[in-house]
């Protein structure tokens, strides 16, 4: 069976195409800087990005540090969805309002929670449910909407991509992987709806067999490349921009 | 002299299912003579075996010090754990049945038909049934073989059109039974491999369904 | 804060009234909360409903007690001999719903998740999928299912604190994290001592105690076993 641990991220999203389609977890920890950082440097672009927060805050962040924020400004990124793509400030829109408004962008805004639910939907072959998040506000205008039990919901449909850049505390070479406290979040959703699956590793890539079982996060089954974070790749100090 | 006519046991029934397990395959075995495969992957080749309760990355069927009663498979008898094996919770079990991420799945079954349907969840006068997980698995696994006894109390199993409830239209790929191995190609099933001892003819006169058989019929060699 | 551990099952059940639903979880009995299970026989409670992957019951369903089952099995695995849900369905005593191991899950799983109905492909073209709403999702036809929810959970756990936080052991794992989200009073028979909030690890918890409302340590003599006795 073929090695899935590879030795730089660079080799890791070598292949990655434009029009390429990409969850990106995370929400400050467990974002997969290095992998962004990559994908950045690699020159893809026509990107479907598909996060948390693309850029939205802020724009691209502490200086120095790349995230799809930076890949948004650079005009790498054609289409965002995400549940943050506005400035809070509104004196000073976000970079993707920006290209919002000349058209250059297409973003999609979406509840936090009805993201996390596409996406463990298309992860879990459901093409759609209902839920009762933004009925009643313009986020729901367009959508279908069906009372269930005397209470309105709307339905959203699944989100599947072509890749998902995942950052986990350990892993083993099979692509098992364990997620330390809140930097699980988006990982384990977002690992089964990537058709490839490219995983960051902060602490150690262990043997098969090293993990417990009932301990593992996310079957390695969705999981298609591990690199582990050498001491001069990004590491985690703090909350990173969305 | 002619050769002995040959029925193969339940253990060589698997064991030739489980030939066609590829490298790196994930491979969901059902309840009865499927789960007898984990014991028959041919050497050299890593096989992923999912359980519909969860356990992801199982191997052969535990004996003695093996088991553990907390590690079963889909007939709840224990088995080993692989080591890149990991536990999931019942809803994402079948989530990763359903996105379509099974190879293959080796059911077993009380009839099939030559169009690819097959029925294994509800018996002739029953009232209620026993679907388990056969219908998520049947819907959206890559490869559906069947495990099964060509003939039951002397009635053909492989037929035209089932006549039992069916458990997923036109997904079966194979059928091992217990006589040789076919393929349900739409108005027949084509016979690729025959059991010692067996002709065709005889083979024919248990099969409700047409059959076809090539120049490349084989003898069945597990 | 209210105290959850309870010294009996009896006690954790004693509220449990006539026409309650309740998820029952466990795999070939992997996982079953067999003590709860045998405190309901006890506790006399009827025009109950069950939810489970067996339509077993410990008895409850041969002494007429159980109005509805929810399963993926209902009927015995040998042609000659009924269930006895069989039995009683034939007798209209019964409403037995027949439903794929699979969909169950996720009808349960989307019950605490508060999703109220969701689109799966399994059944489609088959009886079950009879009088369901069909879609077309890209090109693939899916069914419409709804979701799952009871009144009492009933779970099994490996270790658990005194928060309700749970850890299940290997393949005992199966129904118990999705049910304790889907009920309104999750009770849960506990394998290893009850220990101190603060002493499970975050990462390796598989149920937050905020789904658990009563948990019930295994005594001595209580049902220990593991699954079905060895064949």
């Amino acid at each position: 069976m073929k090695d899935k641990v590879l030795q730089t991220f660079e080799e890791a999203v070598a292949d990655i195409p434009d029009g390429s389609s990409v969850l990106v977890a995370g929400f400050g920890p467990g974002s997969p800087s290095n992998l962004i950082r990559a994908l950045y440097f690699q020159g893809a672009k026509e990107l479907t990005i598909i996060a948390n927060g693309a850029g939205g805050i802020g724009g691209a962040g502490r200086a120095g540090v790349i995230t799809s924020g930076t890949l948004v400004e650079e005009g790498r990124v054609r289409k965002v969805i995400a549940a943050f793509t506005a400035s809070t400030r509104p004196s000073r829109p976000s970079v993707i309002e920006q290209l919002q408004q000349a058209g250059k962008i297409e973003a999609e805004l979406t509840p936090q929670g009805t993201l996390a639910e596409r996406i463990r939907a298309g992860g879990a072959g459901i093409p759609a449910f209902y839920t009762p998040a933004a009925v009643g506000t313009e986020l729901a205008v367009g959508k279908e909407h069906r009372i269930f039990n005397e209470r309105t919901y709307i339905m959203e449909e699944a989100i599947t991509a072509d890749y998902a850049f995942i950052r986990c505390w350990r892993a083993d070479t099979f692509g098992n992987l364990i997620f330390r406290r809140a930097q699980r979040n988006f990982n384990p959703i977002m690992a089964t709806a990537g058709r490839c699956t490219i995983v960051e590793v902060e602490d150690a890539i262990v043997p098969e067999g090293e993990l417990d079982p009932d301990q593992i996060h996310t079957p390695g089954i969705f999981v298609q490349r591990l690199i582990k974070i050498p001491p001069d790749g990004i590491q985690y100090t703090g909350r990173l921009p969305a | 002299m002619q050769t002995e006519k040959v029925k193969l046991t339940r253990d060589l029934m698997a064991a030739r299912a489980a030939q066609e397990f590829q490298d790196g395959w994930i491979v969901n075995l059902g309840i009865g003579i499927p789960t007898l495969c984990s014991d028959f992957v041919p050497p050299g080749r890593r096989v992923i075996f999912h359980s519909e309760n969860g356990v992801v990355g199982y191997g052969h069927n535990a004996t003695g010090e093996e088991v553990d009663p907390y590690v079963v498979n889909a007939s709840v008898q224990p088995v080993v754990l692989m080591p890149f094996a990991s536990i999931v919770h019942h809803a994402d079990s079948f989530g990763i049945v359903r996105s379509g991420r099974l190879d293959a799945a080796v059911l077993g079954a009380y009839q099939v038909s030559a169009n690819g349907d097959f029925a294994n969840w509800k018996l002739p006068g029953a009232i209620g049934g026993g679907i388990g997980g056969a219908m998520d698995i049947a819907a959206s696994a890559k490869r559906v073989f069947l495990c099964m006894e060509h003939t039951l109390d002397g009635e053909p199993r492989l037929l035209r059109k089932c006549t039992l409830p069916i458990t997923a239209p036109g997904v079966v790929k194979l059928v091992v039974t217990d006589i040789g191995v076919f393929e349900p190609t739409g108005e027949a099933f084509r016979m690729i491999e025959i059991a010692p001892g067996w002709t065709v003819e005889e083979i024919r006169a248990i099969t409700e369904a047409p059959l076809i058989v090539g120049d490349d019929l084989k003898v069945l060699t597990v | 804060m209210q105290q959850k551990v309870f010294d009996t099952f009896e006690e954790a059940l004693s509220d449990l009234s006539d026409g309650a639903s309740i998820l029952i979880a466990g795999f070939g009995g992997v996982g079953s909360p067999a003590n709860l299970m045998r405190a309901l026989q006890l506790s006399g409670a009827k025009d109950l409903t069950l939810i489970a992957n067996g339509a077993g019951g410990a008895g409850l369903v041969e002494e007429g007690r159980v109005r509805k089952v929810i399963a993926s099995f209902t009927a015995s695995t040998r042609p000659s001999r009924r269930s006895p849900v069989e039995e009683l369905q034939q007798q209209g005593r019964i409403i037995a719903e027949l439903t794929p191991q699979g969909t169950l899950a996720e009808r349960i799983r989307a019950g605490g998740a508060g999703i109220p109905a969701f689109f799966t492909p399994t059944a489609v073209g088959t009886e079950l999928a009879e009088g369901k709403e069909h879609r077309v999702f890209n090109g693939r036809t899916y069914i419409l299912e709804e979701a799952i929810t009871a009144d009492y959970a009933f779970i099994r756990c490996w270790r658990a604190d005194t928060f309700g936080n749970l850890i299940f052991r290997r393949a005992q794992r199966n129904f118990n994290p999705i049910m304790a989200t889907a009920a309104r009073c999750t009770v849960v028979e506990v394998e290893e001592p009850i220990v101190a909030e603060g002493e499970l690890d975050p990462d390796q918890i598989h149920t937050p105690g905020i789904f658990v409302q009563r948990l019930v340590y295994i005594p001595a003599d209580g049902i220990r076993t593991v699954g079905r006795p060895p064949a």
